[in-house]
């Protein structure tokens, strides 16, 4: 199946892609900002919509509204993270205009936006370009370093921002930066695996790492190696059975990971208790 | 047929209601917006708007699925949505034991795992069944004007279900939710009382996401709940705000777009977050004014 040029793109951009998402996600899980993610992923739709209705390119929308959005709840927020209510009436109002665009691009243009509405929200990691794979999986790579750079103080203003404090770390910005990479992370995801699945390969993985181990380091490795095999295995899949969406596999394996990671952590937690 | 707003409130609402396909969209969204908002108070209380999210979502699965097995689509949205509620409350780790940082976030990563393994089913789903993508823009988003009278009467009976529901469980409710340790101290059934609320949140959605769309009966659940907050944390007189903000906002979003050619949804959203943010607004000048004297 290598043998595609079509097939080396999508498991170029997916590996560096899976693991941009395990390494962000499990920051994200650990600092219980997932509905956040979950809010950046549908502005990201909006996003692409919205350079289709102004005639950019795709890429652009995505990230200028993610970063702009992320930001806006950032600061609506305490402490630079984003609270529940904001970060939902954000939410709604943000799809509520992707609903306008959609309106408006229907009235508007020639047709076949139907089709491209269908490819932001479900990803077509197949039809990927060789500089898009390419650019995908570096801004992957480039995410993963920066979370890994960062890693200490990131650690020390998530488990406590008192203390982080006190040492100088700068905690707010931290949080904001983080959202920011967060962001980024989304906008350059929702191409290969859409954006409604998108938060599938942030939560699962990393759900399933923080489950099985409570070590940074080996959480972070597990959560990686999680979404790349799930990411593989989902490619692979979807490929031998052609009737199966690669976006419905690769999220189907990560969250069978994650159903097997809460049975194995809750029967170890109770033969413990029993022991 | 392009109706045209005069000044006169009186011919205004007449031309509103001239059609019967408006009238049954503006009894449909009375009931919406009681319902929405008294379930979607309890839900911004208790911080589940994530969850409250994850279920109007499940629409989409729901229908999808429903599509493929030939069953009615109505039936897969109540599937999906109690399946979904089940899952996520099954997912929740032990007794809420632990640091609360760490059991936030594992129960946050349940929400979002089942949220995306539901859409990715109803991608499957709709691969499965050649179906045509062009529907998944009416389902996600709703067609408001195209309520049937048998569906305005279908969603009156679950209404007045769900409310009656949390009517009778408003005072172990609502200490479980601000006191959870305290409430199982009292040997209130806290968990049967989560799945409880978590399984009537999913009844509503269900019921409401059939006529606004699986995107926008979120807008309905949070805002109005979220502004009502803003200005009081009363809860009797909270509820009775909270459900006047989101008539008002159902109202005038029904009207306005009945006059424009822009989308119902647009404008409900539109409206339901410029109320939060004045609501804010008021809550923090009032706040500062009171720190002032």
């Amino acid at each position: 199946m290598f043998a595609h040029d079509f097939v080396r793109n999508a498991y170029l951009a997916g590996t560096f892609v899976a693991l941009g998402c395990g390494v962000v996600g499990w920051f994200v899980v650990l600092r219980g900002q997932l509905f956040a993610g979950d809010a950046l992923t549908h502005v990201a739709f909006v996003g692409a919509i919205t350079a289709a209705v102004l005639g950019f390119d795709e890429r652009i929308g995505l990230f200028v509204l993610t970063l702009a959005v992320a930001g806006g709840m950032a600061a609506l927020g305490r402490r630079g993270q984003a609270d529940d209510v904001v970060i939902g009436t954000v939410f709604a109002w943000i799809l509520g205009i992707g609903v306008l665009l959609l309106a408006v691009l229907a009235t508007s243009s020639e047709g076949g936006t139907g089709i491209a509405a269908a490819n932001t929200l479900f990803g077509s990691i197949y039809s990927l370009s060789p500089g898009g794979s390419r650019l995908a999986a570096a801004v992957g790579l480039a995410v993963s370093a920066g979370v890994l750079l960062a890693l200490r103080p990131l650690l020390l203003a998530t488990l406590d921002s008192e203390l982080a404090a006190v040492r100088g770390v700068p905690v707010r910005a931290l949080g904001v930066g983080f959202l920011a990479l967060l962001a980024v992370v989304t906008a350059e995801s929702t191409q290969a695996v859409g954006a409604l699945l998108l938060l599938g390969l942030l939560a699962a993985p990393a759900g399933a790492a923080h489950r099985l181990t409570a070590s940074p380091s080996r959480g972070l490795a597990l959560s990686g190696l999680i979404a790349v095999v799930a990411m593989w295995g989902g490619l692979a899949l979807s490929y031998e059975v052609a009737s199966l969406p690669p976006s419905s596999a690769i999220i189907g394996l990560a969250g069978a990971a994650y159903a097997a990671a809460t049975l194995f952590s809750r029967t170890r937690r109770r033969s413990a208790g029993r022991g | 047929m392009s109706p045209s707003l005069s000044l006169n409130p009186v011919d205004d609402f007449n031309a509103l209601t001239t059609y019967p396909f408006m009238v049954n969209a503006l009894e449909a969204g009375t009931i919406i917006a009681v319902l929405a908002a008294v379930v979607g108070w309890y839900m911004v209380l208790r911080r589940q708007s994530f969850a409250g999210h994850t279920l109007s979502v499940m629409a989409f699965p729901g229908a999808a699925g429903a599509a493929l097995a030939g069953l009615p689509t109505a039936l897969g949205y109540y599937l999906a949505c109690g399946a979904a509620a089940v899952f996520m409350r099954g997912g929740r780790s032990g007794s809420g034991l632990g640091s609360p940082g760490r059991g936030y976030g594992t129960e946050t990563a349940t929400i979002a795992t089942v949220q995306t393994v539901g859409l990715a089913a109803g991608f499957l789903f709709l691969s499965l069944n050649n179906a045509v993508l062009g529907g998944t823009e009416t389902l996600l988003f709703g067609t408001f004007l195209g309520v049937s009278r048998g569906q305005v009467l279908t969603l009156l009976l679950v209404a007045i279900a769900a409310l009656a529901m949390v009517a009778a469980a408003t005072r172990p409710l609502l200490l479980e939710t601000i006191d959870p340790e305290g409430a199982r101290a009292r040997g209130l059934p806290v968990a049967a009382l989560d799945l409880g609320f978590l399984l009537v949140l999913a009844l509503a959605v269900a019921a409401t996401s059939q006529i606004t769309g699986a995107l926008l009966v979120f807008a309905l659940l949070v805002a109005p709940p979220a502004a009502a907050q803003q200005l009081t944390m009363r809860p009797g007189l909270g509820l009775v705000l909270s459900v006047v903000f989101a008539l008002a906002v159902v109202w005038l979003g029904l009207g306005v777009a009945y006059f424009s050619i822009w989308p119902v949804g647009f404008y409900v959203t539109s409206f339901a977050f410029a109320l939060y943010l004045a609501a804010r607004l008021w809550h923090t000048t009032a706040r500062r004014r009171h720190r002032g004297d």
